[in-house]
């Protein structure tokens, strides 16, 4: 599966300035998984050292919070948008 | 801005220049203002801060910017007021409400879009943005309207009709989006990142943005006397207002402003059941904030994935205070408990606030024995759909005595 993932500010200098990225992969894990495989140091900003996403770390599957869904196990279909979102906003 | 020293990321302590960032590079912590706290306590005082104009201004020292000309409808300053019926309806002894309802657009906001604007026109920025439940959209029309600058607000689409107007009528752009708050929330994230000359109050300028709550601690300090209340009891939505309130009161004495201890401080969240993401996590005693989605009357406070709703819930728990959460109905009778005791009208947020405060009284949290403070943030004029089933006129009559013996029952008087 192809999916493209959305790269706020706070990463480009890790994708070349890159705002958006395609992946491979069939689930979010997998996905972003193979972001890092891409660039190298991105993972360690998105996973803490048990591999779950960071505290401060939103990720959106076509809008929707993984969290409402089956979290980095979420199926992604060919086509489908990612969004890395910084978790500190709003209010 | 002469005391401010940087940004510091309140996680990893990675430090930062005082410019538009609001999470830090490495781990996408929140920001925090760096402030030479001995420094501002060699100039400090309070003849300086009554000196000082009558809005949040007059704390500049303690602010993350500095103006001479700051972009200002004159937020704060607002009454505090003894609330003695109240007090004696909740069982409750020396009780104060904190009426922010009067602030120029009708809620706190004004505070922090007043400290947010006039630090992203130091920064060059030309466009005001925001995401918002309602209260924020206004105040950031509003201020920009004032400052001349451009403004593209963010909201819901089914908020209370009075709150969209009230964003419009500045004549900025309001953009309704078809999602909830949270939904809005995260567009204006994404877009922070393809339209770096937007200041979005609370995202990119959130840093600044966030620190303007302080000064509901600093008001009520003063109001007191240079003491700290007992107790505070604060609405929570993204858990902001509640952390910088408790900062607010910890900085006064840090710069030696505060005649009490403020370590005893006991700090109670508000929350209203259909999102109460942040209360039911103290009531699970978990560290762990689940998302909800909506569903609450109490709009301007749902947010179903609060961005410093750890933050609240830590200081909660430090302070030893409690959580509370209240169903729509609680909401409604809050609202009119507030209004016929104390003669304040206040929107949603302030009925959770209110229903929230009876509930921690009824379970001994807030005590009689304490001075407490109740946080109510918002304009009943706002959210008037939420009481208008429940209030009209008491009697329909013609305009003649003969009428009014007849319909009107005198022994309704006064209530």
């Amino acid at each position: 599966m192809s999916v493209k993932i959305r790269i706020p500010t706070q990463l480009r200098q890790l994708t070349g300035g890159a705002g958006e990225v395609d992946v491979d992969g069939s689930t979010v894990g997998e996905a972003l998984k193979s972001l890092d495989a891409q660039f190298n140091g991105l993972g360690e900003r998105l996973f803490d050292e048990n591999g779950n996403l960071r505290r401060f770390v939103n990720v959106f599957l076509a809008d929707e919070d993984v969290r409402f869904l089956d979290g980095l196990n979420t199926a992604v279909t060919d086509g489908q948008t990612l969004s890395i979102v910084p978790a500190v906003a709003g209010g | 801005m002469a005391f401010v020293e940087g940004l510091r990321c309140r996680e990893c302590g990675h430090q930062y220049p005082a410019q538009a960032l609001h999470v830090c590079d490495f781990c996408f912590g929140p920001l925090e203002v760096a402030y030479d706290y001995e420094a501002i306590a060699k100039v400090i005082s309070p003849e300086r801060i009554a000196a000082g104009p009558q809005s949040i201004w007059r704390y500049a020292d303690l602010l993350p910017v500095e103006d001479a000309a700051p972009v200002d409808l004159g937020a704060g300053f607002t009454p505090l007021v003894r609330a003695d019926r109240l007090a004696a309806a909740l069982g409750l002894g020396e009780l104060w409400i904190k009426n922010d309802t009067v602030n120029p657009t009708g809620s706190f906001k004004d505070r922090v879009t007043s400290v947010a604007l006039t630090k992203a026109r130091q920064l060059g920025f030309k466009v005001a943005a925001c995401a918002s439940t309602g209260n924020l959209a206004s105040s950031v029309a509003a201020h920009a309207a004032r400052a001349g600058m451009q403004s593209v607000v963010f909201i819901p689409h089914d908020l209370e009709p009075a709150k969209i107007l009230m964003a419009a009528v500045y004549g900025g752009q309001v953009v309704a989006v078809e999602g909830n708050y949270d939904d809005v929330n995260r567009l204006c994230a994404e877009l922070t990142s393809e339209y770096p000359d937007f200041a979005f109050v609370n995202v990119n300028v959130r840093t600044y943005y966030a620190e303007g709550s302080k000064t509901l601690a600093f008001e009520v300090a003063e109001q007191l006397g240079w003491t700290a209340p007992d107790h505070v009891v604060v609405p929570v939505g993204s858990g902001s207002q509640l952390t910088k309130i408790h900062k607010g009161f910890h900085e006064l004495a840090k710069v030696g402003l505060l005649h009490s201890d403020p370590s005893g401080i006991r700090v109670s969240g508000a929350q209203a059941t259909g999102c109460s993401p942040v209360a039911t996590a103290f009531a699970e005693g978990s560290d762990a904030i689940r998302p909800q989605k909506p569903s609450t009357i109490a709009k301007s406070v749902a947010i179903g994935n609060p961005a410093d709703g750890w933050y609240a819930l830590d200081i909660v728990r430090q302070t030893g205070g409690g959580f509370g959460s209240v169903s729509d109905a609680e909401i409604v009778e809050g609202i009119r408990l507030l209004a016929r005791t104390e003669g304040i009208f206040a929107e949603t947020a302030g009925g959770v606030t209110i229903a929230t405060l009876a509930q921690l009284a009824r379970s001994g949290v807030v005590r009689p024995d304490e001075k407490v403070v109740a946080y109510v943030t918002g304009n009943g004029l706002k959210t008037t759909d939420a009481v208008a089933p429940h209030v009209g006129p008491t009697a329909t009559i013609q305009p003649t005595i003969e009428s009014f013996e007849r319909e009107v029952s005198l022994e309704d008087r006064g209530r």
